[in-house]
Formats: structure tokens, sequence, C-alpha cells
């Protein structure tokens, strides 16, 4: 080996010090491994992993050890003559048999976890989660259903060129506007579903992650030891606002739970009432509350921009025949949505008020200049 | 190996393949810039797609001309007739995948979606919340009633005529076959002639098919799940059986021409091949589609 | 032109210029142009990862739009795939098959041209829709995944041209594969049977058996999705009784098998490799022929463990994991007969056996990842993370593409005459490997700690890691240009190299010149 080579060896030996060096000394920034478990079944994935880990290591101990060995001692520079075996049929059925072997014992403990998993019977409570883009919808049924979006803050921040400096917000695209709560120590089973595209509801900490099909309900479960707040995201490419799609759930006591629960449910009553009451609102309270709508629960702005300005691919709402157009294409557009596009349909995530608002907005705002429409309009386009 | 190795014909640069990229650029290229961004939009300008199969059948006539005179002349021995014959039935295999893609698709809708949206398996909750009116039953057109009610094509009535008529064109395919290698020429040009009409009237009889299922059954490429299988594993094999009938026809023409001898008739036995294959996909769609429904 | 000449005279006459080219039937200009080709797609792609890295290097979006972001991705994954991997397997077998196997072309040379030719305007069609609308940057190209999962893929606006693109893909590779087999089962030299055959050879034997095999499935599935989209079918669709989950069946039926359509030849190339510079015979030649059928045989039946969350039945869960794990055992065979095949041989290492013995390594530690996602209930954290990144680098490029490389390196002197600059040679791999491991390490952990892929954006606590990756994309991106260089240093010139090239290698390409000549043999040699 010539001296020049020797030197770009040690100076990528001296690369490698330093990142391992990096990755030792700060061992408590860097995750090296899986988060903590606070599931049953998150630690028998854990210990699933870590088994299968050793396994392998083991295995390539023997066979990286064989190989450097020969490297080192059977090369021409140190007079190393060829012999010339190529075949043994001893070796060659143990190095068959034996991975199998060693194969069937991580499958055993594999078939029980994974079993385990799917068994979702005698559950204490049911939430269905729906999968939209670019947020989910929690369903626990009584009335109580909202969504769960990332948190406006975080996503003013998000936005390139947004001149807000993301490293200074704490759990930066890992907290959303409304949490998804259930008790500790109790089997929670998850509905899953989607109204769009595919999602995929993954909790790490839980060792839970089901995908959303549109369509299909998919179940899954977990019973979470300790109280605390978890963060997941969607795992599942769901198009353009994918990584901004997080999960956040909030385990608490069992009695908090209730007191949480009571507490939606009254909520959930009042604004039911108010959408459908025939109230007659003013156009100021339509674009006020339409622009909340707009820039978040909605989440309109994701794909026609924060100005109506269009993004991508995704068409623009100034101007547009239909923003400026009669009232009826327009709701028909929101509420039914426009099939075989990204255009959903909002009838089922926005009540007949908060559909009024956002479409008053959206023919109003930026200049445009059109009708207002009322609760009660949306309810006859229904 | 008994091959005749220095002998191996090495064909001289060609321009055709490149001609042949072309004219499937134009034509997919064509066909894409078409298309709309939605369903319910009608097709656009189809000019580029049109020029695009012109520049393929130039292609064809060409390409096929120049392999033709070759053969004629005697340029190919049979260590390249064995390459052909490798390459035509590696070439089928890859069609019998293409079709086992939508078998596939068709045998998992029947045993799993279908009967999931029903409830079946582990969806009990699917059907609760998303469709509960909904049951499960084959042919079907899933929980959103997509294309509205529809009727079936009987078995029993022009499928089961369309399955004599592609197992007799697979006899008097043989029979030319038998009459080409005993120098039979009358045998040969009868044969093929009666296989090309068959095939000719199958495809005729299946349009009919057609017609009657989108004008009296109400049974469209759009009703849902068995309108989507139904069309598209028969409309695929109607296509088959036309590429088919008109490979035979060629070979027809070239026999009436006197071309092949005895021994060397690839050509005439790539169509053949091609046209068993056709047959037997035939055999499969009229067990899975039409009667097992 | 007259293509009806007797078969002797048209040796000398060739056209020169752009023609040769673009109408050869030439087997080595053939595999000249797939192997420029897959350079130059590497190059975009690798461009595009590196605008991905440059993205991840902090959290917040700094650089391009998520939208852009996904179709970086997206067409990173696809061109890799099908643009740069694929064709370099078909440009190595195009040179070396009728080289090895003593044939003086291949069987169906004007097809060649085709299967050739095809792919530009197919790669024309993917890109296509990036330029249409006007403003490059609002990114109008696919941006749903090199795995373009329905129904995201269904509100793709320019779906018709993504479709099309790889109908022609499949067009071209089934074509190219039918020509394989017909080389290898037809123009062998008399005496070489198949268990004669080198196993570079045998390979692709099999890795032709699978293209043929799953691309048509591909082009089904696409078609479906073009008929979801356009014609009102609802294969995918559940009001309609379909299932966006049978989209993932299909495609996974053919998308594994493809992953080992990208290994198997890089395996046959190693096989080739280390008994030249062990200077001993392959150790084990049939338990790999057999080992590599297994695999092959394996895929078929394996393709679910890429959907371990979509909700299938525990049955179905079960088998699949069962039958991936499996895939263990004849690939362990393959890794421990290179092993032996080294063990008390008189190694030297030139640059092709560093490419090698850095694949067995690496890809190895791949595999082992690869086992780790086999494991259902594990996989059910794994899955959809950088993890899984982690995994498919480890094994496309130490297994895929470090094969490739040092197939390269070890042809290139027959290829050109001319001897490749050893000191070049070393320097790229050892920055290569030094910064692949850079680059893809750190991405176990960020997987491991939730990471999820595709995400143009991350939460902070995964900013250390990310930055060492693009620090290690980029010391990789800019060393392969140290790559190009040597290659066309040695096309110009050199050392001139030996009919034999190597000192312990064996097989009929040796005895050719070096550069081989148009016509590789004119007279089948005899093998003994
Ligand atoms: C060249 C490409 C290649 C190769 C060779 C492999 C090889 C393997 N892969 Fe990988 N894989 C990919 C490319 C590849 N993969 C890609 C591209 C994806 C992602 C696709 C996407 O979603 O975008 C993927 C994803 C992927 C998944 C899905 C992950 C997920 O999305 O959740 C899984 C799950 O099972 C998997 C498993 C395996 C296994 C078991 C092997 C095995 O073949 C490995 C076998 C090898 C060894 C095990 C090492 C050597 C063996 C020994 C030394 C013997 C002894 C060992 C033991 C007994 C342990 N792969
Ligand atoms: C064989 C295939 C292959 C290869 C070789 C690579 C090579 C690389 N890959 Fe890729 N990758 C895939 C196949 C491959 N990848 C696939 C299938 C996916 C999944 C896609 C999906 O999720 O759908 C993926 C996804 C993927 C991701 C995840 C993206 C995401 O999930 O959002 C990342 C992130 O870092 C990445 C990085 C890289 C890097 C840094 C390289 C480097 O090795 C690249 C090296 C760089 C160069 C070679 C550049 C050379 C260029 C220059 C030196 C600049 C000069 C410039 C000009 C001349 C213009 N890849
Ligand atoms: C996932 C992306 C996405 C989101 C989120 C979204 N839209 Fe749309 N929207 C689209 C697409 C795509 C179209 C174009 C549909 C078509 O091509 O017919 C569209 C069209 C429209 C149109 C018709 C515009 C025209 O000129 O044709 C209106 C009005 C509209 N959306 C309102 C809304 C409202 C109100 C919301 C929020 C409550 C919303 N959109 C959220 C993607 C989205
Ligand atoms: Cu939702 Cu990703
Ligand atoms: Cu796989």
């Amino acid at each position: 080996m010539s001296l020049k080579h020797n030197n770009i060896m040690t100076k990528g030996l001296v690369l490698l010090g330093l990142w391992l060096g990096g990755i030792g000394s700060s061992q408590a920034e860097y995750k090296l491994n899986f988060q903590e478990p606070v599931t049953a079944v998150a630690r028998e994935i854990y210990d699933l992993h870590m088994l299968v880990i050793w396994i392998c290591l083991g295995i390539a101990a023997v066979v990286f050890t064989m190989m450097i060995y020969s490297i080192i001692n059977h090369r021409k520079s140190k007079g190393a003559v060829a012999s010339d075996f190529h075949e043994s049929a001893k070796v060659e059925v143990a190095w068959t048999i034996i991975p199998f072997i060693i194969l069937i014992a991580v499958a055993i403990p594999a078939t029980s976890t994974l079993i385990d998993i799917e068994d979702t019977s005698d559950s204490d409570l049911t939430v269905k989660v729906t999968g939209m883009q670019w947020k989910w919808k929690y369903d626990y049924g009584d009335g109580v259903s909202y969504i769960s979006s990332l948190n406006a803050e975080h996503n003013r921040a998000r936005q390139r060129n947004s001149g807000i400096d993301v490293t200074q917000i704490k759990n930066y695209l890992l907290e959303v506007d409304n949490e998804l709560v259930i008790p500790v120590n109790k089997k929670v089973r998850f509905l899953v579903t989607s109204d769009d595209v595919i999602h995929s509801f993954w909790m790490p900490a839980f060792g839970v992650k089901k995908d959303a099909i549109p369509g299909y309900v998919n179940e899954t479960w977990t019973r979470v030891e300790k109280t605390g707040i978890y963060r997941g995201q969607c795992a599942e490419l769901c198009g353009k606002d994918h990584a901004f799609m997080p999960i956040v759930i909030r385990v608490v006591s069992d009695a908090d739970y209730k007191i949480w629960f009571v507490r939606k449910k009254a909520e959930a009553e009042i604004a039911a009432a108010e959408a459908s009451a025939d109230k007659v609102w003013s156009k100021a309270e339509l674009m006020a509350k339409g622009e909340d709508i707009y820039k978040g629960k909605g989440g309109c702005f994701g794909c026609h921009g924060i100005k109506g300005e269009g993004i991508a691919t995704f068409p623009k709402l100034v101007g547009s025949a239909v923003t400026t157009g009669p009232a009826a294409e327009h709701m028909k557009t929101v509420v039914k949505g426009r099939p075989g596009t990204a255009m959903a349909a909002y009838a089922n995530q926005l009540n007949d008020l908060e559909l009024a608002a956002v479409i008053t907005y959206e023919r109003n705002a930026w200049g445009n200049n059109a009708s207002i429409v009322q609760p009660a309009d949306i309810k006859a386009s229904r | 190996m008994s091959s005749t190795h220095g002998e191996y014909y090495v064909p001289q640069p060609s321009h055709w393949p490149l001609v042949g990229s072309l004219g499937l650029f134009l034509v997919t290229g064509g066909l894409a810039l078409a298309l709309p961004g939605n369903a319910s939009d009608p097709m656009g300008n189809l000019g580029i797609m049109y020029t695009g199969f012109a520049v393929i059948i130039l292609m064809l006539f060409g390409w096929f001309g120049t392999v033709i005179r070759e053969s004629e002349g005697g340029l190919y021995n049979d260590q390249v007739d064995r390459s052909f014959r490798m390459g035509m039935s590696w070439f089928i295999f890859s069609e019998v995948m293409f079709f086992a893609a939508f078998f596939g698709a068709l045998y998992y809708i029947r045993t799993f979606s279908e009967p999931w949206l029903g409830g079946a398996g582990n969806n009990l909750q699917t059907h609760a919340w998303l469709y509960p009116e909904y049951t499960s039953t084959w042919p079907a057109n899933g929980p959103g009633n997509v294309g509205g009610n529809f009727r079936t094509m009987e078995a029993w009535g022009i499928p089961a005529i369309n399955t004599l008529i592609l197992l007799s064109s697979g006899v008097t395919v043989t029979w030319a076959h038998w009459g080409l290698k005993k120098a039979n020429r009358n045998q040969l040009i009868l044969g093929l002639l009666g296989t090309v009409v068959l095939g000719f009237t199958f495809v005729g009889l299946q349009a009919y098919e057609y017609i009657e299922a989108y004008h009296i059954y109400n049974l469209k490429l759009t009703s849902g799940a068995y309108g989507s299988t139904f069309f598209m594993l028969t409309g695929f094999h109607g296509l088959h059986v036309t590429i088919g009938a008109i490979m035979l026809t060629v070979v027809l023409l070239r026999s009436m021409k006197g071309h092949f001898t005895e021994e060397h008739h690839f050509a005439f036995e790539a169509a053949a091949w091609y046209w068993h294959f056709v047959d037997v996909v035939w055999l499969g769609l009229f067990i899975f589609v039409y009667w097992l429904v | 032109m007259s293509e009806t000449m007797t078969h002797d005279a048209h040796h000398e006459e060739h056209p020169g210029g752009i023609k040769r080219w673009l109408f050869t039937t030439n087997h080595k200009d053939i595999g000249t142009l797939y192997l420029w080709f897959s350079f130059i797609m590497f190059f975009v792609a690798g461009f595009m990862a590196l605008v991905i890295r440059a993205e991840l290097f902090q959290p917040g979006i700094q650089i391009v739009d998520p939208n852009f972001f996904n179709m970086m991705t997206t067409l990173h994954g696809l061109i890799m795939v099908f643009g740069a991997i694929m064709p370099a397997f078909v440009g190595l077998a195009n040179w070396q098959i009728p080289m090895m196997i003593g044939a003086p072309d291949m069987a169906l040379p004007r097809m060649n041209n085709w299967s050739f030719w095809i792919l530009p305007f197919a790669a024309t069609l993917l890109v296509a829709p990036m330029f249409m609308g006007g403003n490059f940057m609002a990114g109008q190209g696919p941006a749903f995944g090199w795995t373009f999962y329905e129904p995201l893929s269904g509100q793709y606006g320019h779906l018709a041209f993504f479709v099309f693109a790889v109908h022609l893909l499949g067009f071209s590779s089934i074509m190219g594969s039918i020509n394989i087999i017909a080389t290898i089962l037809n123009m062998r030299a008399p005496g070489m049977t198949l268990m004669k055959m080198p196993l570079f050879v045998w390979t692709w034997l099999i890795t032709a058996f699978l293209l043929i095999a799953v691309m048509p499935v591909l082009a089904g599935a696409v078609t479906m999705m073009l008929t979801d989209k356009y014609f009102g079918t609802t294969f995918f669709i559940a009001a309609g009784g379909g299932d966006p989950v049978l989209f993932q069946h299909v495609f996974w039926f053919f998308g594994h098998p493809e992953v080992y359509i990208m290994v198997l030849p890089a395996f046959g190339v190693i096989s080739q490799i280390i008994p030249t510079f062990a200077r001993k015979p392959l150790f084990g030649y049939a338990s790999m022929v057999y080992a590599t059928a297994s695999i092959a045989f394996l895929s078929f039946i394996v393709w679910a463990h890429h959907m371990f969350t979509v909700g299938m039945p525990v049955a179905g869960e079960l088998y699949f994991m069962y039958a991936t794990v499996m895939i263990a055992v004849p690939t362990g065979v393959k890794v421990f007969n290179w092993a032996t095949t080294m063990w008390r041989g008189s190694m030297t290492f030139e640059t092709p056996m560093l490419w090698a013995i850095g694949s067995v390594f690496m890809f190895t530690f791949g595999g082992f990842t690869g086992l780790m996602l086999g494991v259902a209930p594990a996989d059910f954290q794994y899955h959809d993370s950088y993890f899984v990144v982690a995994h498919f680098h480890y094994t496309l490029i130490t297994g895929a593409w470090y094969g490739i490389i040092g197939g390269v390196m070890y042809w290139l002197p027959k290829w050109t005459g001319n001897m490749y600059s050893e000191k070049l040679g070393k320097t790229h791999f050892w920055l290569t490997a030094i910064a692949m491991n850079l680059t893809f390490f750190p991405m176990h952990f960020t997987g491991l700690a939730g990471m999820p892929r595709r995400t143009a954006d991350y939460p902070l606590q995964f900013t250390q890691f990310n930055q060492l990756s693009s620090v290690g994309a980029y010391i990789f991106g800019f060393s392969q240009l140290i790559l190009l260089y040597l290659i066309i240093k040695c096309i110009k010139g050199g050392k001139k190299a030996t009919n034999e090239v190597w000192e312990g290698a064996e097989g009929l390409e040796w005895t050719l010149p070096s550069p081989a000549p148009y016509h590789s043999f004119n007279t089948a040699p005899e093998v003994k």
C-alpha cells in the first residue's frame, strides 16, 4: 500500500473517530434507539428488536472475523499461497441449517407478540381516528368529535421564508391544537380510517402503527402504563404536507379523563346548537369566523395559499370563477368536494356554520366580492 | 450442443428500432397530453397519438419486411431460429403475467375486498361504520352502487359460442400446421383461412356482446368492481385475439405467396403459439368471469 | 441500406458518427450506451438526493417547498432504480455475457437496440410534467413516492405521463431480458454446460426470468391506475368494491422481486471478482447457483412484508413474516461462500477487489437490518421510518451499486484496452465507503427514534444526525466526480492492458485481446 493511500485512510479514520466521539460525548442528546416504551406491546417489540440485533451482531462477529483474518493473513504480499479447495458438503449443509434454526428461534417470540398486537377484543374505550389531508379527526361517539391539526404557530414557522427560527420552538412540529386524550391503564381501541389518501397512525412510544385506508376501517389498540404527553407523526406519505400532521396523545388518569370528556361533550353540544340554529349572521361575523377556519381547522390555506393565491398544482381562489360566481357551485365544491381530485368533501368535517363562514370568507377576502352564505343555505345544499 | 456457431447471423445496423421507439413515444405522449386532469372531461386532441400509430405501423412493415427478406434469403440457420423461438416463448410468458395481474385483481376483489366491505374477516367495523346497509354479493359494484344496477352476461349464450369458436380455431390452426409439415399447401391455406375467419368472428361476437352489455344490461366499464374486471379482462383478451388474428392473416398471405418450408416456418409457429395462448386465456375468462359468477 | 448481406461481408463496415450509436446492433456499442445512460441518470438522481439532503440539513423549510421535496424524493427513487441501477446491469450484461459464454453477439441484436432506445423516451415522459405549467419550482412532477401508492397518485394531474413512462420502461426491460435469456440458453460455446457458466451469467439468467415475470405485473398495476383515474374503473376505490390495498399487493408483487433484480447481478459480479483476486476457485459454485435460484423463488412469495401495517389478517402477516426471514438462509449461503473463497487464498487488493469485499461487508449489514424489518411486530415500529431508508441504501448502494462499480473496474481494461489508475480507483473507493457510512449509518438512529421518511421537515431532536447524513451525502456525491474522471482518463489512454489483465482471472473473456474485438467470438471457442 502506498504512503499516499495510507494518508487517505488515516484521514478517513480520523473523521470516523470524530463522528463516533461526537456521538459518545453527547449521548444524552442523541437518540440511539427506540423511544422509551410505555406499553407492554412496545416493550415486547423492544425486546424482540434487541434479540434480533444481538443475533445479527453475533453472526456478524463470526463472519467478519473470518474475513478480516484472511484479509490480514492470506494476502499475496505476505507470501500466502492459494490452496484450491472449493467444496465441502459438510460445512455447506451446516451453514444452511444453523441459520434456519436461529430463524425459528426468532419466529417463536415474534409470533406471540404479533398475535397480541392484533388482538383488539375486550377494549374499555373506542376512539375512531380518521386521517385527512393533513389533519386527524378523533371521534369518541356521543357527539364528541374534533379535528386535530398542527399548532398554528408551528404552522407559520414552517413556511418557507417565514423568518422564524424553528429551533427556538419547543416540540417543533409535534404540537397540535386539540390533543387526543385517553385514560391510563385502560385498553383503548383505535378504529383507523381515512377520508382521502392513505395515512398512518403512529405512536412510537406505544408501539402502535396502523395505516388509515380510505373506505376501510382498521383496528389497533393500546394500554398505556404512564400518564403524560406522547408525540408521533403520520407515517405514510400523504401528499404535500405529510410532514405536518402530528399526533399528540395526552394520557391522563381515569378521573381526569371523565372530567375532560364531560367538558368536551358540553362544548360540542353548544357548538352544534349554535350551528344548527337558523340564525342569520352578519357578514363581519362570518368573515371573522371564516378566516379562522380557512387558516386553521379547515386547513384550506394548505392548498389554496394563505392569500388564496394557490400553491403548486392547487388552484388559486382569488378571482376564480367559482369563488366569484354563483354561490351554489361554490357550496357544492366545498361541501361535496371534487371526486378524483385532492379537493375533499368537507360535509363531515365542518358544520353548517363553519362551512357558511369559510365560503363567505373565500367569496369576500383578498379582493373577491361576491354574495355571502348563511348556515341555512348550507343545510339546504347538503 | 450441435450448434453451427460461426454462422450466427448478426444483422446490420438498423434504423427500425429507433423508429419504433419514436412511435411508442408519440402514441403514449400523445395520449397523455389528450387525457385531461380528471375523469369527467372528454378526450382532447388525439392527432399526435394517431401519428404515433402510423409510425409504428410503418416500423412493423419495415422491420418485419426486412426479417422476412432475410429469412427467405436463407440467412437464418437453426440456431437463429432457436433464438426466435425462445424470444417468442418468453414474450408469451410475459403476456401470461400481464393477464395474471388482472386475474389476481379479480381474485382479490372477489375473495377479499368485496366480502370485507360487507363486514367479513376482521372488517366488522368497516361494515358497521361505513356501509351499515351494504350486503356483499358477487357480481358487485360496491357499497356506492357505482354505475347503477346492472345485469351480467349469461355464460351459456354468446360466451359459450365464443368458447366453441376459439377451441375449434385451435384445431384448425393445428391442422394447418400438419399441412405445412407435409408440404400440403392447400391444407395449410385452408386451415389458416378457417382460423382467421373464426378469429374475426369471435371478435365480432365479442363486440356485439359489449353493445348488448352497455345498452341492455347497463353493464359498463364504470360498473364498479365487476364492470372494471369484466371489461378489462375481456377487453385485453379481445385485443389479443385481434392481434393474433392479424398475425395469422399475415402468415396466411405469406403462405399464399409460397413462403415457409416444411422445416423452416418460425413465423407460422409463433403466430400459432400466440393463438393457443389467447385460447387458454379465454378458457380462464370463461370459467372465472362468466361461469362462476 | 441492404440488410440482406451475407454475414461475412459486414464486419468491416458500420456507420460512423451518431448513426453508429442510433442504429447499432452491436452488443458492445449497446452496452456502452446503457452504461453511459445509467451514469448520467445516476448523476441526475444523485443531484436530487443532494437537494433532499440540503433541505434536511436543518429543521424548518429553507430551500424547496414540501411538494417539490416530495417530487425530489420520488424522482430520486424512481430514477435511481429504473434509470441508474437497472440499465447499468443490462449494460454489463451486454458487454460481458457474449464474451463470457463465447458468442459473437447477443441473440437478437436489433431488438437489443430497441430495448435501449426506448429508455431515453421513457425518461422524457417521466420528467416532462416537471417542466409543464411554466413554474418549475411549483413542482408539477410526480410527488407520491417511488411506490406510487393509490389513491395519492390518483390525485396527480399528470398521471398518464407517469403511467406510460412505466409502461415503456417495462417494455424495455422485458425485451432486454428476453434477449439475455435467449443469448444465454442458445449462444453458449460448445462444451459450456449450464453448470460451467460463470456466475455472473447465472445470476443474470435468473434475474432475467424475474424481470419477465414481474415487469408485466407492474404494467398491469399502472394500467389499472390509468383506467381508475381516466376511465371510471374502481380497482382501488372502496365505493366500487375495490381496495387501495389491492394496489399495494400488485405493486409489491413486482416491487419485492425488483429489489433482488437489482442485487442478484451484483452478487454475480462479486462472485467473479473475489476468486480472481484470491487466486482460488469460488467456493461452493453449485450451492451459489442453488442459493440464487432459491432467493429468486422466495422473492415471489414475500411481497407483503412491505405492508405489515395495512391491516392484513393475522394469518397473512404471520405467513409473510416466516417467508421473509427465510431469505436470510440462501443469502447467508452466498456470504459464507464468499468468505470461504477468501480463506486461505492469496489475495491482492486492486480496486475491483476493494469494491467486492466492501460489498460483502456492508451488504451483509444491510441484510441484517432487512431481517429486522422482516420480523413483523418490530416492523410496526420501523415501517416508513428512516430505519427503512437506511436499510435499503445499505442494500442498494453497497449491494447493487458497489457491485456495478466493482464490475466496471474489473472489466474496464478489457473494454478500453487500458489500465485505469489504481491510485484514483482506491481513493474513490475509500472516500465513497467512508462517506456512504457517514450518510446512511445515522439514519438507523433517526429512524429508531421515530423520524418518518418522505418528510421535508423534522422535529428538532433529529437535527444532529441529519446534519451528519447531509455532510456525508455531499462528500459521497462529489467523490463520484473522481469516478467520472477515472473512466474518461482510462478511455483516453493509459498503461496497455494484457489479454488476461488480472493475474488470477479465469474465463473466456480474458482469452480475447484487450480491447475486445468488435464481434466477440467469430469462431466459437471450445470449453473443456
Ligand atoms: C437490493 C435491494 C434489497 C435487498 C437485497 C433487500 C434485502 C432484504 N430486505 Fe429489503 N428493501 C429494499 C431493498 C432491498 N432489500 C428496499 C428498496 C426497500 C424499501 C422499499 C420502499 O418502501 O421504498 C426494502 C424494504 C424492506 C422491508 C419493508 C420495510 C418497511 O417498509 O417496513 C422489509 C421487511 O421485511 C425488507 C426485508 C428484507 C430482507 C429480509 C432482505 C433479505 O434479503 C436480506 C438477507 C440477508 C442477510 C440476512 C444477511 C446475510 C446473511 C447471513 C450472514 C446469514 C445468517 C443470518 C441470519 C440467520 C440472521 N426490506
Ligand atoms: C440504487 C438506488 C439508490 C441510490 C444509489 C441512492 C443514493 C442516495 N440516496 Fe436514495 N433512495 C432510493 C434509492 C437510491 N438512493 C430510493 C428507492 C428511495 C426511496 C424513494 C421514496 O421514498 O419514494 C431513496 C430515498 C432517499 C432518501 C429519503 C428521502 C425521503 O424519505 O424523503 C434520502 C435522504 O437522505 C436519500 C439519499 C440518498 C443519497 C444522499 C444518495 C447518494 O448516494 C447519492 C450520491 C450523489 C451523487 C452521485 C450526486 C453526484 C452529483 C454531483 C457530484 C453534483 C454535480 C451536479 C451536477 C453535474 C448537476 N435517498
Ligand atoms: C388537499 C388539498 C386541498 C385542501 C386542503 C382544500 N382544497 Fe379546495 N381544491 C383543491 C383542488 C386540487 C381543487 C381543484 C379541483 C379540481 O380540479 O376540480 C380545489 C378547488 C377548490 C375550489 C374551486 C376553485 C375553482 O376555481 O375551481 C374551491 C372554492 C375550494 N377548493 C375551496 C376550498 C375550501 C373552502 C377548503 C377548506 C375548507 C379547501 N378548498 C381545502 C385542493 C384542496
Ligand atoms: Cu398523513 Cu402522512
Ligand atoms: Cu421486499
